[in-house]
């Protein structure tokens, strides 16, 4: 294992979009946080730029008028990125799916490495998700 | 020379992400230019297609904080199109849910606030106090966020008896919890100099503008739906509209912080009245839903939401129509920001609503011409942030030559 990679599990920094989201999921994600979840403890940080970012993490129905926004933020990455697909609608367009301006889900544009379902995800899943994310690399 | 400062175009406001453009002079903001629909998903289309048992599920995903008031809203309208009487115990449920989520959301909002201005142990702080709450919604709901309480004809759930002592129980610690903050932040001088005479929106403006909610109370424009007009068990409690008059964001924060008050009050009234009510009674049943049409409206934590609703007497609306406080409030911006500086700018324009930094990390920039500064959400967290040292330092060294 090179030494970036080594650094990088022990503190992955996480970009957070919100592609016409309900609000929950991201809220949720701040929740873990704070300091009852507290993953920060893990080295995970919310940065404010995907040039800074190993995870982008996914939350919302990729509506169309985000999508050209959500690929160019992935061509944006540095690599190696890890893509993470939040809640049910960032999954699978959730309750969502037949709106006339959602075009999603996003694993249709960019590629996903994993999923994290729920509507909205309960912070332990969304723990046990990251431990997930950690183990792939 | 005027420049143009991008942000966003991610950060709902409220439901919706946005994208500001601010004009500078300098430092200072002389026009603000605002771009919402980024996150249009074409809710009403969607709820036309579906039943009506089925329609609040999809009306709580409109947004995520305030899942308890579009979902009332829209029963109202039903069994107003129904002319239906919802039972009492029913009544009492939906209350004491819709009370809880507006505490959630308060202090959700006072902790971002507190974020924005650089206390993060403040939005630490509330983030903890919010906890306990969430975990009696998901005893009482069966989750955390989204509750599917409501219900055409009543509630989906019973309020079962056990839970009541743990509800009191929680109410009096968020009091006590709710008390420090508010001293905190009406105690602070750097908040006072932060925050005092900063992003005025007056009363007459609230008019013009159709603000609501905590926007217009906080300059003293006396608008709450609950009490105007009172639906369910509003009419059997008692409670206070809190007003302000200045309508900074000072004031934003303490009618915000008021009300909590209020709303720890009525929840407290609601549990000593459910007790005489029959357990089980939760739901009137809905046989059909004649044709015509009904509208219902809820005072939400950020204004009156409103829902229309036509039926054919069919199993499905054929229109269904969403009004969000949002919409009206964040056009309030266009008043509020010019004449600030580019630092107060995000944390005027968060003070219509605790969503603003939800998704402040996103640093999507359009840059199309070469004079745009580029300013990502983080900078101007940062940018917030020197601004309170500043102003920390200068009321330090005032302290010291006194
Ligand atoms: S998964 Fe659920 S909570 Fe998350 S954005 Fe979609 S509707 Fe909202």
């Amino acid at each position: 294992m090179s030494l970036a990679l080594k650094a990088l599990k022990k503190s992955p920094w996480v970009f957070h979009v919100n592609t016409g989201a309900c609000n929950n999921c991201d809220i949720e994600i701040l929740d873990c946080l704070t300091p009852r979840f507290d993953v920060e403890r893990f080295g995970v940080v919310l940065v404010g730029s995907i040039r800074h970012a190993d995870v982008l993490l996914v939350s919302g129905p990729v509506t169309a008028n985000v999508l050209p926004r959500l690929r160019r933020l992935y061509e944006a990455a540095p690599r190696p990125i890890k893509v993470v697909a939040f809640g049910a609608c960032g999954c699978k367009c959730g309750i969502f799916r037949d709106g006339y301006n959602v075009v999603g889900p996003m694993d249709k544009y960019i590629p996903v490495d994993a999923y994290i379902p729920g509507c909205p995800p309960k912070p332990e899943t969304i723990i046990s998700g990251i431990v997930k994310v950690l183990s792939q690399l | 020379m005027v420049k143009k400062i991008p942000i966003g175009p991610f950060h709902p406001i409220l439901e919706e992400p946005e994208f500001f453009e601010l004009h500078v002079e300098g430092e200072r903001v002389v026009k603000i230019d605002q771009t919402i629909g980024w996150s249009h998903r074409g809710i009403e289309l969607l709820s036309e297609h579906k039943t009506w048992d089925q329609v609040p599920f999809l009306v709580e995903r409109i947004c995520g904080i305030c899942s308890c008031s579009h979902p009332f809203a829209y029963v109202k309208a039903v069994e107003d199109l129904c002319q239906i009487e919802v039972p009492l115990r029913a009544q009492f449920i939906r209350v004491i849910a819709a009370e809880l989520e507006r505490l959630h959301s308060h202090l959700l909002w006072t902790g971002l606030a507190g974020h924005f201005l650089g206390y993060n142990t403040v939005f630490m702080w509330t983030w903890k106090f919010r906890e306990p709450l969430l975990d009696v919604l998901e005893a009482v709901t069966g989750n955390r966020n989204h509750y599917a309480v409501m219900r055409p004809g009543g509630v989906r759930r019973d309020l079962p008896a056990e839970e009541i002592p743990n509800i009191l129980k929680l109410l009096d610690r968020l009091e006590k919890e709710n008390d420090l903050l508010t001293k905190a932040i009406v105690d602070d001088p750097v908040i006072h100099a932060r925050t005092k005479g900063v992003g005025v929106f007056n009363k007459t403006m609230c008019r013009l503008y159709g603000a609501l909610g905590p926007t217009a109370r906080s300059a003293g424009y006396d608008i709450d739906a609950r009490r105007d007009h009172p639906i369910d068990a509003y009419d059997k409690v008692s409670f206070k509209v809190i007003l302000c008059e200045h309508g900074d964001v000072f004031d934003k924060a303490v009618v915000r912080q008021l009300e909590n008050f209020e709303s720890i009050k009525i929840i407290r009234q609601c549990l000593s009245l459910i007790a005489d009510t029959k357990a089980g009674d939760i739901c009137a049943e809905i046989r059909e839903v004649p044709p015509g049409e009904g509208f219902g409206m809820y005072e939400a934590p950020r204004g009156e939401v409103f829902h229309y609703v036509r039926s054919n007497g069919g199993n499905m609306p054929i229109r269904h129509k969403v009004r969000a406080p949002s919409f009206n409030n964040i056009l309030t911006n266009n008043v509020s920001v010019p004449g600030n500086t580019v630092a107060d700018a995000g944390l005027i324009t968060a003070a219509v609503d605790p969503c603003y930094s939800c998704t402040e990390r996103v640093g999507v920039v359009d840059r199309r011409n070469g004079e745009r500064r580029v300013l990502t959400e983080a900078d101007i967290v940062r940018l917030s942030h020197e601004r309170t040292d500043e102003i920390r330092r200068r009321l330090a060294a005032e302290a010291g030559r006194e």
